[in-house]
C-alpha cells in the first residue's frame, strides 16, 4: 500500500541525504520525494510516498523520528488531504493535431505554456491520477518530453502542523509528541 | 554581598577568546571526559597542539580502529562516554569498523576527526575524505564543523546525543581552520539545540495495564534480559521482577551479568549457542517479557517458529525496534528502569512452581554432556581454560573482554558472570580484533579491575599492534589466546555445512609468547591442562601485562548450536561423551 508522509525537518545542510539514506539503509523504496521551504525559514517540508504495509509504515515513521534533524512526521495516508503533482508535457502537435491537443488540454484544465512550430508544452497540476489520465490521451500524438515534480500534500481543515514552540528551545523543550502512538 | 556560589557561577560564564581546538578540549573536560584514545595527523594537529593546556590524558594507539574499540571498551566498562580522536582521510576511515561496532551494540562513543580546511572541502585535497557521508548510516548522528564558533555547541550536542536515549556513536568532523581560528567561548550560550530529538519517551498508561494483565495471566512466562538493562541501570529492578513474579530469566550475550549467573532464576544464555533447555523454555513459554533486547536473529532462530504460543511484551527505549523482527502484543516504549518502577508495585506473586519444575526437567542429561564433567583425556580444551580462569578470578573484580568466534561462545558458556559490566564483547557486529583494544579501554576506565582478554589466534592478529600501546601506557592487561590454529567458528560452519572443506581457515601462526617478549612483556605457552591454573596464578601475581598462548584442541566444536535459519528448538546437541568428536577426525 502506498503511504504518504509529510516530514518537517530542520533546514540544515545534509538533512535530505540523511532522510534519503535512511530509506536506502532500511531497504524501503521511495516512490516520490519532494522537499521545499515552509512558512518558517528554519524548517523544510518533505512529502514522501513509499510502498509499505502497516508494520513497515510504522517502522518508517519511528526510524524517521530517530533522525535528530526530523521535527515532525505525519502519515497522512488515511487522512483527508489535498494532494497535488505538477507535470510539464511536451507533445508533438503538427498543424493537423494541434486543435485536438488543445481541446484535450482544456478538458483537463491544463495550460499551454509553450508553443513551437511542431510541438506544444502543457502544464498540468492535480492528483497523480489526473495527470496519468491526460498523459494517456496525449500519448498517441507523441510525448516528446515530460517532467513531474512528485506530489506535495497537505491535510484538509483548520489545523496546522504542531511544531516545536521555538526552534531555539533547549534539549529539555522538545517538539510535541502529538501524533506519535506507541500502542500496537 | 556575593556568595561563593555566585562567584563560581560568574567564573563559569566568563567569556574568553579561544581557538576552536582549545574549545574542543575545554568542552570535553566540562563533559567529564578524562581520557581520549587517538592518533595524530595533519588535519588534527591544531587540536593535538592545544592538548598541552588540557587535563585530559591522551593515549596514543597504533591504529585508529584500536582507538574506537578502546573508547567503546571504556564506555562499556563504566557507562561513561568514550572518546576517540583521529586525523582526516585514512585516519577517519580506519575508525569505521569501530564506529559500526559501537552502533550495533548501542555504545556511547564520541569520535573526533580532523578535516581539511573548509575552503578545500570538495577539492579532493590531500587526506580529504567525506567521513560524515561515510559514517552517516553507522552513527547515531554526525556533524561537520567548519567554524570555531560552532565547536562548543556541537561538542555539547554530540555528547548529549551519544549518551541519551538509546546510546550510540557520534562523530564530529572539524576542519583544520575551525580548529585554528579563534572566537569567544561561552559555555552557557552553547546549549544544545535539538528541537527534533526525543530521547525520553514513556508508555501510555493503558499499555501498562495490558502488560500487567498478560503477566498475571501467564502460566509459563520467561524474561528475556538484554543489554538495555545494563544501559538503563535496571539490574535490581529486573531481579525484583523475576523474584516477585517467580519468572525465570534467559539472557542475551550482551545481557550476561545483569542477573548473577548463580541466581536460581537465571537460566543462562539463549539463542544460537545457548543451552538446549534455555531455548526449549522459550519455545514452550506462553509469555515472553523482552527487556532491553531487540530479538536479534542470533537469539530467535527462525522467526516463523519462534515461541509460537507466547504472547510478547517488549520493553524498549527505541520505538523503531518494536515489531521489527518479532510482532509483539504490548510495547512499553521508554527507559527500562522507569518502566519497571511503574510496573513493579503492581506485580503479583502467583505460584509458578510447576513451570520452574518443568524447566528443571528440560535440563535432562545436559549436565552429563558438559565437558567439565568428563574425565581428563590429556587434551586441552578451550572450555577447560575458560572454566579454570573463571575459578581463579571469580572472587575478584574481573572484567573479561572477548573477541568474536568460538572462544567468545565458550566464554559465554563457561565463565559465570556474577556482576554487570564484567563481560565486554562485540555482539551485534561481531567484530574480530575488538578484544585487545577494548580491554585497554576497560582497564583505563577501571584501573582497579583485573582485566582479561580472551581472544582467538585469528582475531588477536587483527589488532595485536596495540600490545605496543599497552607497553607505552604501562597497562596491566592479561591476554589469553585460545589458539587452535584455525579460524575456529568458520571452520565449525565448514564442518557442519560445507562438508569439511576447510577453505582458508587453517592459520600458520607466529610464536605468540616470543612475540609478546619482543614487545617487552611476558609471554607463556601452555599446552597441558595441568598447567592452566598454575599459569593463571602466576600471571595474576605478575606486575606487567602477559600474553598466554593456550594451544587448545584444534577441531573442537561449540555445542549446542542452532543452525542459521533453523528453529530455536532444533539444536545440534553436544554429543556424549564429547571426547569422541575430537578423536573421530
Amino acid at each position: 500500500m502506498m503511504n504518504t508522509y509529510v516530514v518537517y525537518v530542520e533546514n540544515k545542510p545534509g538533512v535530505l541525504t540523511r532522510v534519503a539514506s535512511l530509506f536506502r539503509r532500511r531497504a524501503f523504496n521511495i516512490d516520490s520525494l519532494t522537499v521545499g521551504r515552509t512558512e518558517k525559514p528554519e524548517v523544510s517540508r518533505m512529502t514522501i510516498t513509499v510502498d509499505a504495509d502497516y508494520d513497515q509504515a510504522r517502522r518508517i515513521e519511528a526510524n524517521l523520528y530517530k533522525l535528530v534533524n526530523v521535527l515532525l512526521v505525519e502519515n497522512i495516508t488515511e487522512s483527508p488531504a489535498i494532494i497535488r503533482d505538477l507535470a510539464m508535457i511536451k507533445v508533438a502537435a503538427t498543424h493537423d493535431a494541434r486543435s485536438h491537443v488543445l481541446e484535450l488540454a482544456s478538458v483537463f484544465r491544463a495550460r499551454v505554456v509553450d508553443v513551437a512550430p511542431e510541438s506544444l508544452t502543457i502544464e498540468i497540476t492535480g492528483t497523480e491520477d489526473k495527470i496519468d489520465g491526460l498523459l494517456e490521451v496525449l500519448r498517441p500524438y507523441g510525448v516528446l518530453e515530460m517532467v513531474r515534480t512528485g506530489i506535495v500534500a497537505m491535510r484538509r481543515g483548520n489545523k496546522g502542523a504542531v511544531l516545536a514552540p521555538s526552534l531555539n528551545s533547549g534539549v529539555g523543550e522538545i517538539a510535541s509528541d502529538e501524533g506519535i502512538s506507541y500502542s500496537v | 554581598m556575593k556568595s561563593e556560589n555566585d562567584t563560581k557561577a560568574e567564573k563559569k560564564t566568563e567569556k574568553k577568546i579561544m581557538t576552536g581546538a582549545g574549545i574542543l578540549w575545554e568542552c570535553l573536560e566540562r563533559e567529564g571526559v578524562k581520557h581520549v584514545f587517538g592518533y595524530p595527523g595533519g588535519a588534527i594537529l591544531p587540536a593535538y597542539d592545544a592538548l598541552k593546556h588540557s587535563k585530559i590524558h591522551h593515549i596514543l594507539v597504533r591504529h585508529e580502529q584500536g582507538a574506537t574499540h578502546m573508547a567503546d571498551g571504556y564506555a562499556r566498562a563504566t557507562g561513561q562516554l568514550g572518546v576517540a580522536v583521529a586525523t582526516s582521510g585514512p585516519g577517519a576511515t580506519n575508525m569505521v569498523t569501530g564506529i559500526a561496532t559501537a552502533m550495533l551494540d548501542s555504545s556511547p562513543i564520541l569520535c573526533i576527526t580532523g578535516q581539511v580546511g573548509s575552503k578545500l572541502i570538495g577539492s579532493d585535497a590531500f587526506q580529504e575524505t567525506d567521513i560524515t557521508g561515510i559514517t552517516l548510516p553507522i552513527t547515531k548522528h554526525n556533524y561537520l564543523v567548519t567554524r570555531a564558533d560552532e565547536v562548543a555547541r556541537t561538542i555539547r550536542e554530540a555528547a548529549y546525543v551519544a549518551r541519551s536515549g538509546r546510546p550510540g556513536p557520534v562523530l564530529v568532523d572539524i576542519t583544520k581552520d575551525a580548529q585554528q581560528s579563534t572566537c569567544e567561548f561561552d559555555w552557557e550560550a552553547a546549549k544544545p539545540q535539538m528541537p527534533g530529538y526525543r530521547p525520553d519517551l514513556s508508555p501510555a498508561p493503558e499499555e501498562y495495564k495490558k502488560a500487567l494483565d498478560l503477566i498475571h495471566s501467564a502460566k509459563r512466562p520467561v524474561i528475556l534480559a538484554g543489554h538495555g538493562i545494563l544501559i538503563s541501570g535496571a539490574m535490581r529492578e529486573v531481579i525484583t521482577l523475576a523474584e516477585r513474579g517467580g519468572i525465570p530469566v534467559a539472557l542475551t550475550l550482551l545481557g550476561l551479568g545483569v542477573v548473577p549467573a548463580s541466581h536460581p532464576l537465571n537460566l543462562g544464555m539463549m539463542g544460537m549457542h545457548g543451552e538446549a533447555w534455555v531455548n526449549h523454555t522459550i519455545q514452550e513459554a506462553d509469555l515472553l517479557i523482552a527487556l532491553g533486547m531487540r530479538f536479534d536473529d542470533r537469539v530467535t532462530g527462525n522467526l516463523k517458529t519462534y515461541a509460537p504460543n507466547a504472547k510478547k511484551i517488549h520493553v524498549e527505549v527505541d520505538p523503531a525496534e518494536v515489531n521489527k523482527n518479532v510482532k509483539v502484543d504490548v510495547a512499553l516504549v521508554g527507559d527500562l528502569r522507569e518502566v519497571l518502577h511503574e510496573l513493579l508495585p503492581k506485580i503479583e506473586s502467583p505460584d509458578r512452581g510447576e513451570w520452574l519444575h518443568h524447566i528443571d526437567e528440560l535440563k535432562g542429561d545436559a549436565a552429563v554432556r558438559d565437558i567439565q564433567n568428563l574425565p581428563d583425556n590429556g587434551h586441552l580444551y578451550a572450555a577447560h581454560v575458560i572454566n579454570d580462569l573463571w575459578r581463579e578470578t571469580r572472587e575478584s573484580n574481573t572484567i573479561v573482554v572477548t573477541d568474536v568466534g568460538q572462544h567468545q561462545m565458550w566464554e559465554a558458556q563457561y565463565y559465570k558472570h556474577e556482576q554487570p559490566r564484567s563481560l565486554i564483547t562485540s555482539g551485534g557486529l561481531g567484530t574480530m580484533g575488538f578484544a585487545l583494544p577494548a580491554a585497554i579501554g576497560a582497564k583505563v576506565a577501571r584501573p582497579d579491575a583485573e582485566v582479561w582478554v580472551i581472544v582467538g589466534d585469528g582475531g588477536f592478529q587483527m589488532t595485536l599492534c596495540e600490545l605496543a600501546t599497552i607497553m607505552q601506557e604501562k597497562i596491566k592487561v592479561n591476554v589469553a589466546i585460545i589458539n587452535n590454529g584455525y579460524l575456529g567458528m568458520v571452520r565449525q560452519w565448514q564442518e557442519f555445512f560445507y562438508e569439511r572443506n576447510y577453505a582458508a581457515t587453517p592459520l600458520l601462526n607466529p610464536d605468540f609468547a616470543k612475540l609478546a617478549e619482543a614487545y617487552g612483556m611476558r609471554g607463556i605457552t601452555v599446552k597441558e591442562r595441568s598447567q592452566v591454573i598454575p599459569t593463571v596464578k602466576s600471571v595474576r601475581e605478575h606486575n606487567g601485562p602477559v600474553v598466554i598462548d593456550f594451544r587448545v584442541e584444534q577441531e573442537d566444536t561449540v555445542y549446542p548450536m542452532v543452525a542459521a535459519g533453523a528453529a530455536l528448538h532444533d539444536m545440534i546437541r553436544r554429543p556424549t561423551p564429547l571426547v569422541e568428536t575430537a578423536d573421530d577426525e
